[in-house]
């Protein structure tokens, strides 16, 4: 479809694939996250852990609310910028009609996008920030997520308190926020490529197995980001899924495994990982505060440090609400990924 | 394109793991078992203090909602039932913290709209039905000339 519309030479890659010029760089990044999360084996990595799920509020959406503005606040003090000099606010959480990010953007004052992408909501900020600054519309732009563990499951499921046996498919939801601040200059990893997802549904109904929901998104997505990049599995140090936790990572291995990619060796599920097995939370943890906290406190630490030099994240999302699976739908998932190379040392 | 071929589904079924029936059952029995020790220990208190034995029914049963609504509150319960399952839904301490945990969910959207109209988002179904199927068991029993004259009522 040549003509004055396409895209700039090189820019799209495939079908699904684009490539930043600029590579905007993620300058900071905070996670702030609940006392479970802060007394599992990445506990040391995140910013604050807070030891109150309520955090002083009087209700579990405002302190939802109230840590997604501390973690936006926190990653602009280490960016050693203010409020004032963001030019968009790219939020999203897993509330009805994502209240809790819309009222952060009244709290910041600031021009705010509103994203849902279920919990894939991180890659998915990441992504249209870095198309907004790439396409020249913005020097920077913030990006914040948050999901709690008592407002998804009032929401989702049932009451907090309410005695039920989940099974060994279940997630916990995160109690988190991340925010990560992208700019066209800065130091930081560098944002080179992201791969939008489609909508895979493979049928299953049973919103206490999510992960299994969103295995074969995953799964598509990554390959369809080798396919259209170009690049080895082994070009990247790791693999980073949001929340398929440890069923759904061993689903998406084996539809890889089956299209030729085995990167058992190094697909990390930030779900299987923000938790310790003995923390009775079954397959592993979810949530689209799972990947943000996870990326903001642990990932970056790695690009910062030279643990890793190149990462792809997955955000991974079931597109799903109670209405539609008490009405019999199938509950599809989503994936997208955006590709984090650290820079090299300047001078 | 569809980079994924092939039957899925199938293939995620085969990765699915196993629901641990065989312990679950006996962490019911246990969790079940122990709730209703309780309730007997709490029975024979009552029947020791000299009420009939139907009195101290009614009364072991308001205490053990009364212990079932407490252990909601401190979020003890929910815990028991996470091992328990149906061994701590099923005794009237469930019946309890089903209608204990609405209330104290619900109760930031108020009185009206939050407790009153979600109370019973957990125990309605249960009464529903048991309603509904008791007033068809009652039917077909009289139908069939099986219902005692000497009871009326409840």
């Amino acid at each position: 479809m040549a003509g004055t519309l396409a895209a700039a030479p090189g820019l799209r890659l495939g079908r699904q694939t684009v490539r930043f010029d600029l590579a905007p760089a993620t300058v900071a990044a905070a996670a702030i996250v609940g006392p479970r999360e802060g007394k599992g084996p990445l506990g040391d990595y995140f910013d604050v852990v807070k030891d109150d799920e309520l955090v002083g509020e009087k209700s579990w959406e405002r302190a939802e609310a109230r840590m997604l503005a501390e973690a936006c606040r926190l990653t602009l003090r280490k960016a050693g910028t203010r409020v004032e000099h963001v030019d968009f606010l790219i939020a999203g959480d897993l509330l009805n009609q994502i209240t809790c990010s819309s009222f952060v953007a009244r709290e910041l004052n600031l021009p705010f996008l509103g994203i849902f992408g279920a919990c894939s909501t991180l890659a998915e900020g990441m992504t249209v920030a870095a198309m907004t600054i790439d396409g020249g519309y913005a020097q920077n732009a913030l990006v914040a997520v948050s999901s709690h563990h008592c407002t998804a499951e009032r929401q989702y499921r049932m009451p907090t308190e309410f005695a039920t046996q989940p099974p060994p498919t279940a997630q916990w939801t995160v109690t988190g926020a991340g925010a990560v601040l992208l700019a066209a200059r800065g130091d930081g990893p560098a944002l080179t490529m992201a791969t939008v997802g489609k909508v895979i549904d493979s049928g299953l109904k049973d919103p206490q197995n999510l992960g299994a929901a969103m295995a074969p998104a995953a799964a598509d997505t990554i390959l369809q980001h080798f396919q259209d990049s170009g690049r080895e599995p082994d070009y990247y140090d790791m693999v980073v899924t949001g929340d398929l936790a440890d069923v759904g990572r061993k689903i998406a291995l084996v539809l890889l495994e089956r299209e030729g990619i085995a990167i058992e060796d190094r697909l990390f599920d930030c779900g299987s990982n923000i938790y310790d097995p003995d923390q009775g939370v079954d397959a592993g943890a979810s949530g689209c505060g799972c990947s943000a906290a996870v990326f903001a406190g642990y990932l970056m630490n790695g690009l910062l440090t030279g643990r890793y030099r190149r990462i792809l994240l997955v955000g991974t999302g079931a597109l799903f609400s109670p209405t539609s699976y008490q009405q019999g739908e199938t509950i599809p998932g989503i994936a997208h990924a955006v590709a984090l190379e650290a820079q090299d040392a300047p001078g | 394109m569809g980079a994924l071929e092939g039957d899925t589904r199938e293939l995620i079924r085969r990765h699915l793991p196993a629901r641990p029936v065989l312990g679950n059952a006996v962490r019911a029995f246990l969790v079940g078992g122990s709730i209703s020790v309780v309730g007997q220990v709490i029975l024979s208190f009552f029947e020791n203090r000299g009420l009939a034995r139907a009195e101290a029914g009614s009364a072991a049963a308001a205490t053990m909602i009364f212990l079932g609504s407490v252990l909601t509150g401190l979020g003890v319960y929910d815990r028991l039932g996470r091992q328990g399952g149906m061994g701590a839904f099923l005794p009237i301490t469930g019946f309890a913290n089903a209608v204990t945990a609405p209330a104290m969910e619900f109760k930031r959207e108020g009185f009206v709209l939050g407790v009153g109209a979600r109370l019973f988002t957990v125990a309605g179904p249960v009464i529903v039905y048991a309603l509904a199927s008791s007033l068809l068991v009652g039917i077909v029993l009289w139908m069939l000339g099986m219902t005692d004259p000497g009871v009326r009522g409840i």
